[in-house]
């Protein structure tokens, strides 16, 4: 009897991650989703730079590794010029909220049939711990060493609450994924960004708060403390905006 | 041989339009052309120009620096221009416009009170087209193709408009100084 | 033969854009080469194309990357300041081998520069642009017709060497009209195996990448790729020969430049000057192998630029320094007059009028 399966949409290629770190769950939970639609053979993800910059390795679908931050353009021409295709990217709070924040905004207000995976875990991980625009006041990071001090660099971006108040987009909704119940609700908002573009309902973008127990300096399970603790009360989870129910309303 | 013509005047006059539709004649006359605008803020309101050659052999440079042709439609061009004609050039002046007189005496000069006749024909917006048709009378380019040519740069939506433009270069084109 | 029309240089790209197949263009406004855009704006939706106005010149360019990807042919064009905004995206285009098209319809600068023509560009397109080892293949169009053609022969190359190609103009080629016959367009279609459409299941999957973390993989890579380019560098060079089978001196110019040198060629030849020009067509591959065997019969250059001289350091190492190589030069949006041009030509042939 099988008790565990590797969903088809994930290669074989062992993952490069971090021990404790939630990407690979995020990962496996968009191999899910995809299975479970049954869309992989017309998948196309687009990579970001950071730490998921070779998830090309992992989705078994077809897969473009793209600039720094302009995976939402990527996916667009993608999009456009294959509207039956299924297209997503995947990517980080240092590519999508700070230096791909125009492509970001852009691509939600035009309302972009695609779906985006957007994983913050509030530090740049790939480059080994810098501020990211998502780091909580405070937050003592290899570029703030002090702590991020909101009066010389700013407040974090709240990306979902932002995002919200365009009229473009489809559907807004951040999750978590640092206990079970979190990771059973993260993979139902994932599917449904995936549906969502199925059904040609426009840009989905799921955020997904994370950790980083290597650059956070903590342990696996210390690491998920703090994303309850310190993550999602500034960062609550929630829709932020539904189309579909703006228009039963 | 080579003829550079060098239209000028304010942006909305309509010199662009007009050097299109003499280098259309050039073309139908089965010659070479080309067709430069000046290009950027001076044509929202300031002043405009255009180049236009005429040539037997393949064009070189586009840009009529030296004219054998000017047409000038307002003072500033008259001003700016004059001085940079060859020897022998024609020179076609609204004199509607422009008060003075060419004061070069080795060019051919020639008056037309283009905007005056326009505006008390009914059609005030085609003095150019009305200095056009002189232009083509008295150097030869473009006349044996008129309609044809104004065919090709009066666009279908706009097809109302090719009677008057024709009757405006015809007007030009039989225009004699008195 | 196609009834003759005029048309505005960047008119006639966009037209040969689409009868070459392109289906999908994305751009940001700047002049002087929005009549691209205004032009694609209006044609593609009515033939199922894609027109998109990009949120900036970065975006566009990774637009043309991703619909590059897809195996689709893909353009996007701009003005020198804009070309600078697209050199990330077209490095990576480079270093994922896709075939794509970027017009660059130059202006003066550095910065902000003005709107006025210029060739200032010349470093940036023939030499690599972005970041690392690669190249475009840089076209360099005369006339309106060529503009046309060369947009045709541009996508064709691309294709054939899975390498984007830059179509080098300028703002007077851009905005001046000329007769132009558009081009009846042969192309048989391309297979890329390698595009990214989905693997509906009957294949591994592809990617679209530019990222080598092992240096072994990315020196052989780089390799690999230069070998395509000394292919392209063997078979694609183009350029015209004027004038030069008794020439002593040689003017060396290329788009507008090469358009007003050829009055001044002319003019050299009426005062009894033997001097022919060489008009590079492609500035890359650069046409070296005509230079070094017009260096074996003239006795000196004259490299005619609205830059401060950028393609006479080619036409030196072209030539070895074995003739001298004068500039003949205007700048910042300023073209040179074929007089200016002429006494150029006088200077350098010692043969200056009392």
């Amino acid at each position: 009897m099988t008790v565990f399966e590797k969903p088809k949409s994930l290669t074989d290629a062992p993952l490069h991650y971090c021990p404790g770190c939630t990407h690979g769950i995020i990962h496996r939970l968009v191999a899910e989703a995809i299975d479970e639609l049954g869309i992989e053979g017309k998948c196309i993800g687009v990579a970001p730079v950071g730490c998921a910059v070779m998830a090309y390795d992992y989705f078994a679908c077809d897969m473009v590794e793209a600039a720094h931050g302009r995976a939402p353009a990527v996916a667009t021409g993608l999009k456009r010029a294959m509207p039956e295709n299924i297209i997503f990217t995947y990517q980080g709070d240092g590519d999508l909220a700070s230096i791909g924040m125009a492509e970001t905004v852009h691509a939600a207000t035009r309302n972009e049939n695609i779906t985006v995976i957007f994983v913050n875990n509030a530090i740049y991980g790939m480059t080994g711990g810098q501020m990211a625009p998502t780091s909580l006041p405070g937050q003592v990071t290899q570029t703030s060493p002090y702590g991020r001090d909101v009066k010389t660099v700013g407040y974090p971006i709240r990306v979902c609450e932002m995002l919200a108040a365009l009229d473009g987009p489809a559907y807004i909704e951040r999750v978590a994924v640092n206990n079970v119940k979190h990771v059973k609700a993260a993979k139902k908002a994932i599917k449904r960004a995936f549906e969502n573009q199925v059904q040609g309902k426009g840009f989905s973008l799921i955020e997904v708060v994370s950790s980083c127990p290597t650059n956070w300096g903590m342990t696996p399970e210390k690491a998920l403390a703090w994303v309850e603790e310190k993550m999602i009360p500034y960062y609550p989870l929630g829709v932020y905006k539904d189309k579909d129910k703006e228009v039963e309303a | 041989m080579t003829t550079r013509i060098l239209i000028a005047g304010f942006g909305g006059q309509g010199v662009l339009f007009a050097g299109k539709f003499l280098a259309y004649g050039g073309l139908m006359d089965g010659k070479q052309v080309s067709w430069l605008p000046s290009y950027g803020p001076e044509m929202r309101g300031g002043t405009a120009n255009c180049s236009v050659i005429i040539s037997d052999d393949p064009v070189g440079s586009p840009i009529v620096s030296k004219p054998d042709v000017l047409m000038v439609m307002n003072l500033p061009s008259l001003d700016k221009y004059e001085a940079a004609a060859v020897p022998g050039a024609k020179i076609f002046v609204d004199s509607t416009l422009i008060e003075r007189k060419v004061e070069r005496a080795d060019v051919s000069t020639y008056y037309i009170p283009a905007t005056r006749m326009a505006q008390e024909s009914g059609f005030p917006t085609l003095a150019n087209m009305m200095m056009m048709g002189k232009l083509m009378r008295e150097t030869g380019l473009g006349g044996n193709h008129i309609e044809d040519a104004l065919k090709k740069v009066v666009s279908a939506k706009h097809a109302d408009l090719f009677d008057v433009n024709l009757k405006a270069i015809r007007m030009g084109y039989d225009y004699q100084e008195g | 033969m196609q009834e003759k029309v005029l048309m505005k240089g960047n008119e006639a790209i966009a037209e040969a854009a689409i009868l070459a197949g392109c289906r999908h263009y994305f751009g940001y406004p700047i002049t002087p080469q929005t009549e691209i855009a205004a032009y694609m704006a209006k044609r593609m939706p009515k033939i199922g194309g894609t027109f998109l106005q990009a949120e900036s010149e970065i975006s566009a360019i990774n637009m043309v990357y991703g619909v590059a990807g897809a195996g689709f042919r893909v353009m996007t064009s701009s003005s020198s300041p804009g070309v600078s905004l697209k050199q990330e995206g077209i490095s990576y285009i480079a270093g994922a081998d896709l075939p794509a098209l970027i017009v660059n319809v130059q202006r003066g600068g550095p910065g902000l520069g003005g709107i006025q023509p210029s060739q200032s560009d010349y470093f940036q397109a023939t030499k690599g642009g972005g970041h690392g080892d690669y190249h475009l293949i840089v076209l360099a169009p005369a006339s309106v017709q060529e503009m046309a053609d060369m947009t045709v022969k541009a996508f064709d190359l691309a294709d054939k060497y899975r390498m984007p190609v830059m179509l080098l103009a300028d703002g007077t080629m851009g905005q001046m009209m000329e007769p132009v016959a558009l081009p009846e367009v042969k192309t048989a279609a391309v297979e890329k195996p390698w595009a990214v459409t989905g693997t509906q299941m009957k294949r591994k999957h592809n990617i679209i990448n530019s990222l080598y973390l092992n240096p072994e993989q990315l020196e052989r890579t780089n390799f690999e790729r230069f070998e395509r380019y000394r292919k392209v560098e063997r078979d694609e060079v183009l350029y015209e020969s004027y004038l030069m089978d008794d020439a002593e001196y040689c003017v060396v110019a290329f788009g507008i430049a090469a358009r007003v040198s050829k009055n001044a060629v002319k003019a050299a030849r009426e005062a009894g000057i033997k001097v022919g020009m060489i008009r590079p067509i492609t500035l890359w591959p650069f046409p070296t192998a005509a230079l070094a065997e017009a260096a074996e019969r003239v006795k000196g250059f004259l490299s005619v630029e609205l830059s401060m001289g950028q393609m006479i350091e080619d036409v030196r190492l072209a030539t070895s320094c074995r003739r001298p190589v004068a500039l003949c030069n205007r700048t910042g949006g300023m073209i040179p007059t074929p007089e200016e041009v002429l006494e150029a030509i006088k200077k350098l042939s010692g043969g200056c009028e009392a």
